[in-house]
């Protein structure tokens, strides 16, 4: 059972201790500063928070001393050469018979680093981050230096090898609206799943292009996006312009995968291979951000709802988690201890984990609660704490 | 400079601090002698300003926020201002 959470939140790090009693937060850490992902490496204890400078650009925070103290990093930069093919936001006069014209090259930085995971317990010093504008960076060292993985940046559904020169094909990839506030439209990636029978094999989620999996250590990368479907676009089944909210996977059994998005809940059981839509609109299980899946059982997740896609707040005013135990046939929704009036809240796409029995999560009004009993009942943590970007059990 | 900075960089605080004169960007990496790590939170890893960061040569605005080409003068004074809005 874990005795700590960490929580990142748009004034700083939080971190819960459970005591005797009850579970207690410390005084927060990175005051004032954005964290916009905190999280604990299992395998030496060091604590990770992702700083979201709104004027500094962004760092990465670590504690090696369970969050006494704290250092900045500013190792993750994108390399001499590393470009992109720029994508803006669709206009009003936007003229989709309009022929495409040559594309236009922006030099990359880093805006934001949304998501971390860490290597297997073999692979010592091995991290993942993944970045807005769409890089998935690894380090082998702790931390202390990073490298841009290559074959996925410079992916053919990307425009190819822009290192190298032109681009040799189109880009398929779209801008997230989490990257306006930095002043571009451009893809990132939110979710990188390592598969523990082998390291080697690692599905990466990225809004607005979908799901690649590598299976050799990140050398050569596939669309994973069969069975997703936009009910956005022309096309809801084309191959690249999903915009998975958040991917994760049964410890236990890793080929069974979830995520949650725009338009539905899907659901993999063959690693991602094929997907199926297990939403039921109707019974309030459609739209939302974050997703949890059961450590053992594959068939077994949890999720948020809330009502999509325009008023992105709670259904109906009142709080809820349902929970799937059979691969998203059914769905089960839990409402005690939770508010069922005058609630707003949304949940991040990084707002939920589960430790075990336990699960958490944090909400963009401040609202943190918890359960102890696989999402059937639920304790208030706190209402008054800035709004929630990540949830993560220590 | 704002004093957010000193937070990261508390060597820094309260002092005036005297280098050659030159470009902006010599002048900044001259500081970043001074406190490893500095020209990480002025500029981005292209080398360009960042975007809610104004830096002025005494009272006129550092036109090339890119490169940082803008010349500092003899006794000239490099400020550094940050943008803020919300809450």
């Amino acid at each position: 059972m874990s005795d700590m959470l960490i929580l990142g939140t748009r004034k700083g790090t939080v971190i819960f201790e459970r005591t005797n009693v009850a579970w207690r937060p410390r005084p927060i850490a990175h005051a004032g500063i954005p964290v916009c992902y905190a999280a604990r490496d299992p395998r030496d204890g060091t604590l990770w928070a992702s700083l979201d400078h709104g004027h500094w650009g962004p760092k990465l925070s670590r504690s090696r001393d369970g969050g006494k103290t704290w250092q900045d990093t500013s190792s993750l930069k994108y390399p001499e050469g590393a470009r992109y093919i720029v994508k803006y936001l669709p206009t009003p006069d936007f003229d989709p018979e309009a022929p495409v014209g040559q594309p236009e090259y922006q030099d990359a930085t880093v805006f934001k680093i949304w998501h971390l995971a860490f290597g297997s317990a073999e692979q010592a010093g091995r991290i993942y981050a993944g970045t807005i504008p769409g890089g998935l960076f690894v380090s082998d060292d702790g931390g202390d230096s990073w490298t841009l993985n290559r074959p996925l940046w410079n992916h053919e559904s990307r425009g190819g090898d822009l290192f190298a020169g032109e681009a040799t094909s189109e880009n398929r990839w779209g801008g997230t609206p989490a990257s306006i506030d930095y002043g571009v439209f451009e893809p990132g990636i939110h979710s990188i799943v390592v598969d523990p029978r082998d390291p080697n094999r690692i599905h990466v989620a990225v809004s607005s292009a979908g799901v690649l999996e590598t299976a050799d250590g990140g050398q050569t990368w596939q669309g994973r996006n069969n069975g997703l479907l936009m009910d956005y676009l022309p096309n809801p089944a084309a191959d690249w312009g999903h915009d998975p909210h958040f991917m994760t996977n049964c410890i236990g059994q890793p080929d069974h995968l979830w995520q949650q998005n725009h338009c539905g809940v899907f659901y993999s059981d063959d690693g991602a291979r094929h997907w199926r839509k297990v939403s039921l609109a109707d019974a309030g299980v459609h739209f939302g951000f974050p997703i949890a899946v059961d450590a053992r059982d594959g068939r077994t997740a949890w999720v948020v709802p809330a009502r999509a896609d325009s008023e992105r707040m709670a259904i109906g005013g009142g709080l809820c988690v349902a929970r799937t135990t059979d691969g998203g046939q059914t769905w089960q929704a839990f409402r005690a201890g939770l508010p069922q009036e005058h609630a707003y809240d949304i949940i991040l796409r990084h707002g939920l984990d589960i430790a075990g029995d336990c699960l958490c999560f944090g909400s963009t009004t401040g609202n943190v609660y918890l359960s102890e009993d696989r999402g059937e009942t639920w304790q208030c943590l706190g209402n008054h704490f800035p709004p929630v970007y990540s949830v993560r059990f220590g | 400079m704002t004093s957010h900075l000193y937070r990261f960089f508390p060597a820094l605080e309260d002092r005036a601090i005297t280098v050659p004169a030159g470009s902006v960007a010599e002048v900044l990496q001259a500081v970043n002698q001074l406190a490893p790590g500095f020209t990480d939170y002025i500029l981005d890893e292209r080398g360009a300003l960042r975007r809610h960061v104004y830096l002025s040569v005494d009272d006129a605005i550092v036109v090339d926020r890119k490169t940082l080409s803008d010349r500092v003068p003899e006794h000239g004074v490099v400020y550094i201002f940050q943008a803020l809005s919300g809450g």
